[in-house]
């Protein structure tokens, strides 16, 4: 016999009605459970996962994907904050970042001593137009200082771009523990990679003293 | 590669045109063929030699040696290396026999050349400018050309450090917000030059169309630029009998931003988020494409694990593209956004894992040379896992079942839009419009890169070359993803992800490649040539999304003008590839 004409549309209909009901199975399911499907970590998670089923999407900005820790947007820079408050930037101004960005975005004013003239490893001024940046994570990906990273932070629209959408060092400056904040892994690895070069340093310096001495 | 039968078939068609030289520049390949015996060269080599598909032509301007030289090259679809030969031209007045009329894929790409490079061909049937306007002063691509607010031949540019200051491009245009026109310009009564010259490729200009008197005379249709569905600013003037289509000419270029010469000025790591922007849905497999053709004029390769994770990346954002193509082409039948949907949910499980790795669902920026940006993170080898072996199968037998059997699409796709296996080797046409058209052309298994030969997969094929069809082995091909992705999972290596040191300024020799891959769309190839600086002397993408273009107008031929739009949806075009 013939196949119905119209049997490949009802057969398709059937999946429609599939994924409506999912979603209201899903709810029942949770329900059940006592938990809370919408507006919570665990239930954005659950519409993340890979056996989601029903309806995946979220309601932004009340319910917000988390990021994952490689998510990069918009670069910033680090400084130190020591025990008596001061700050320092770890940015040196050696320029790497300026000449690695591909839409060339990155304006560095390099500082110079006074009295001598000669330059000092930090940035006098910073400027990156966020207009032109495209986000692509070079410029963090090539930092030997681990001076500059890529931010987590996407809300920031602005009225006047001509305006506010030059960033100076002090709209770029974060402290370290921010980033620790975002992405702790990755400082993790770079802080244990630092101690581990700066041991190896001291281990050398003291040998270097030790034979210099027994020299003498 | 198999030299022998290189150099066997060398002599033997050296042996027929005496008058052709080897290309033994260093680092160079191919022959240098005399223009006039360019079309007999061409012909012979796809007629006599089996080289029948033109994959790629491209100029290149040598400004110090005072020439041009126009590329080509081309490919056997039963498989194998390729064989490129190049004319050499006067700069001054460079003129090529145009080999569309052996090869109509040429079209689009010589009209290309003549815009960007200005290098004339000869007895091309419809040569004028494709992505840049009539009356645009110069041709960019040259050396010698230098655009308003000119900065530098190469980048880094010398202001930005160490003593960076801002500089705005609002702040140096004297148009400023761009509100003030120049004296005694009317925006309103402007009629742009190039109209006419389009109207008269679709073949009509020989008695103007009277608006009053509506006779059953054929008439000119402009869909787009910018129609709801052409995924895109893009535009087609057709001509009707009726509805019948009898004539299409695609316009494009509104997204024009001439990645090429930003791709000459940058250097050679900067290239590849640039190409990102290529086709936005497949941000990785443009990078794999690009990392390729380098890391072949650098002579390096990346580690094992490396090679397989570009695997798994290349392929996921073939399902990625797939699933979405399928989604636009339903939406362009009129099955308004419930497929696309659906393909969009498992578009985002996966660009979750692109954003993982990555940092970025779409701008992924991910290869590099001889390597990967980062290992995978943790958690995301199981996040894929989870998802190949226990949800994308599912999902795509639940879009067949949802699609494939559906009267309304089967009477609105089968029989619609047919491209003979004939028609599309000679298009140039690639990806799922060749093979769904009887040609089973694959670059993966056609001539393997990265590691695709160690994988065990089908290169899917149709014979109807119909809009069904095309629809039938996108699905076909996200099954044989699958089955990739399966292999990848259960072979993947642990080790470095990084061959040498990560370099921000990598060492290129002089030199020509040609890196293909099979992307999505179809064959995505880059043509790059180096001289050794640090920015890349030519740098060409062969965009399959543009040169399938060149079959529209075939494919729509003799249909109806409702069917235009859903044939433009199954070639799955991406207008960032195309505009370039």
């Amino acid at each position: 016999m013939a196949d119905m004409y119209g049997k490949g549309l009802l057969k398709g209909l059937g999946v429609t009605i599939k994924h409506f009901m999912d979603t209201y199975l899903e709810d029942i399911r949770w329900l059940s459970r006592g938990k809370h499907r919408y507006y919570t970590a665990e239930g954005i998670d659950s519409r993340k996962s890979f056996d989601t089923s029903g309806i995946f999407t979220v309601q932004y900005p009340e319910e917000r994907l988390p990021v994952p820790e490689e998510f990069r947007f918009i670069p910033f820079l680090i400084y130190e904050v020591n025990e008596d408050g001061e700050t320092q930037d770890r940015c040196t101004s050696c320029g790497i970042c300026a000449k690695v960005c591909p839409p060339q975005c990155i304006w560095i004013e390099r500082t110079s001593d006074p009295d001598t003239g000669r330059p000092v490893p930090e940035p006098e001024e910073f400027y990156i137009d966020i207009d032109i940046c495209m986000n692509c994570g070079l410029c963090a990906e090539f930092c030997p200082f681990d001076a500059i990273k890529m931010d987590h932070d996407y809300e920031i629209s602005v009225y006047n771009r001509l305006e506010k959408n030059i960033f100076n060092k002090e709209r770029l400056s974060r402290p370290v523990s921010y980033y620790a904040s975002i992405r702790p892994t990755n400082y993790a690895r770079e802080e244990a990679a630092r101690a581990e070069a700066e041991a190896a340093k001291a281990a050398k310096k003291a040998a270097r003293e030790k034979r210099s001495k027994s020299g003498k | 590669m198999s030299e022998e039968v290189l150099v066997e078939e060398k002599t033997e068609l050296e042996e027929r045109f005496p008058e052709i030289s080897r290309d033994d520049r260093k680092g160079y390949e191919g022959f240098i063929v005399p223009t006039e015996k360019l079309v007999e060269f061409a012909s012979v080599l796809r007629d006599e030699f089996g080289y029948d598909f033109l994959s790629s032509v491209t100029g290149v301007d040598y400004l110090p040696e005072d020439r041009m030289e126009v590329v080509y090259h081309a490919y056997q679809t039963t498989g194998g290396p390729g064989l490129f030969y190049k004319v050499q031209v006067d700069r001054d007045d460079p003129v090529v026999p145009s080999l569309t009329p052996v090869f109509p894929g040429a079209n689009l790409q010589e009209r290309e050349a003549w815009d960007l490079m200005g290098i004339r061909f000869e007895d091309h049937p419809n040569l004028k400018r494709v992505l840049l306007w009539e009356g645009f002063e110069g041709h960019p691509l040259r050396k010698d050309w230098r655009e308003p607010f000119y900065e530098g031949d190469g980048k880094p540019f010398k202001s930005r450090w160490p003593g960076g200051e801002v500089i705005r491009a609002e702040d140096s245009n004297p148009f400023n917000k761009n509100v003030d026109y120049p004296g005694g310009f009317d925006p309103e009564q402007w009629t742009p030059a190039n109209e006419t010259a389009v109207y008269a490729g679709v073949g009509r200009l020989d008695h103007a169309v009277s608006e009053t008197a509506l006779s059953n005379d054929q008439i000119i249709v402009n869909l787009g630029p910018q129609h709801p569905s052409t995924h895109g600013v893009f535009r087609m003037v057709v001509r009707l009998e009726g509805e019948t289509v009898v004539a299409l000419e695609p316009v494009m270029g509104y997204l024009h931003r001439n990645h090429e010469k930003i791709g000459e000025r940058n250097t050679y790591l900067m290239n590849i988020p640039f190409t990102d922007r290529l086709d936005y849905f497949n941000s990785m497999s443009n990078n794999f494409g690009y990392v390729l053709a380098v890391e072949k004029l650098m002579g390096v390769k990346p580690p094992e694990r490396a090679e397989y994770i570009r695997v798994m990346m290349a392929e996921l954002t073939r399902i990625v593209n797939h699933l979405t193509a399928i989604g636009f082409l339903l939406n362009d039948l009129g099955a308004f956004f419930t497929p696309l949907l659906y393909a969009f949910k498992e578009r985002e499980l996966i660009l979750d894992i692109f954003e993982a790795v990555s940092g970025s669902r779409m701008m992924c920026n991910y290869y590099r040379f001889a390597g990967v940006a980062r290992d995978l993170p943790e958690g995301v080898f199981e996040q894929v896992k989870n998802l190949v072996l226990h949800r994308l199968s599912g999902q795509v037998d639940d879009l067949d079942t949802f699609l494939t059997d559906n009267e309304i699409v089967r009477a609105r796709t089968m029989g619609i839009g047919v491209l003979t296996a004939e028609e599309a080797i000679a298009h140039s046409a690639v990806g799922p419009v060749l093979r769904a058209s009887g040609v089973p052309y694959d670059v993966r298994r056609a001539d393997p890169y990265g590691i695709y030969d160690r994988f065990e997969f089908d290169v899917a094929v149709r014979y109807h070359g119909d809009i069904y069809d095309r629809y039938l082995i996108r699905l076909d091909e996200i099954r044989q993803s699958i089955r990739i992705l399966e292999q990848v999972i259960q072979d993947i290596p642990d080790g470095p992800i990084q061959e040498g040191k990560p370099q921000y300024q990598v060492r290129v020799p002089a030199g020509e490649a040609y890196g293909r891959v099979e992307g999505p769309k179809g064959e995505l190839g880059f043509y790059v040539v180096s001289n050794g600086k640090p920015n890349p002397w030519r740098y060409h993408v062969r965009a399959p999304s543009f040169i399938n273009l060149s079959a529209l107008d075939v494919m729509c031929k003799n249909y109806k003008i409702a069917d235009v739009v859903s044939i433009l949806g199954s070639i799955d075009i991406v207008l960032g590839e195309t505009d370039r």
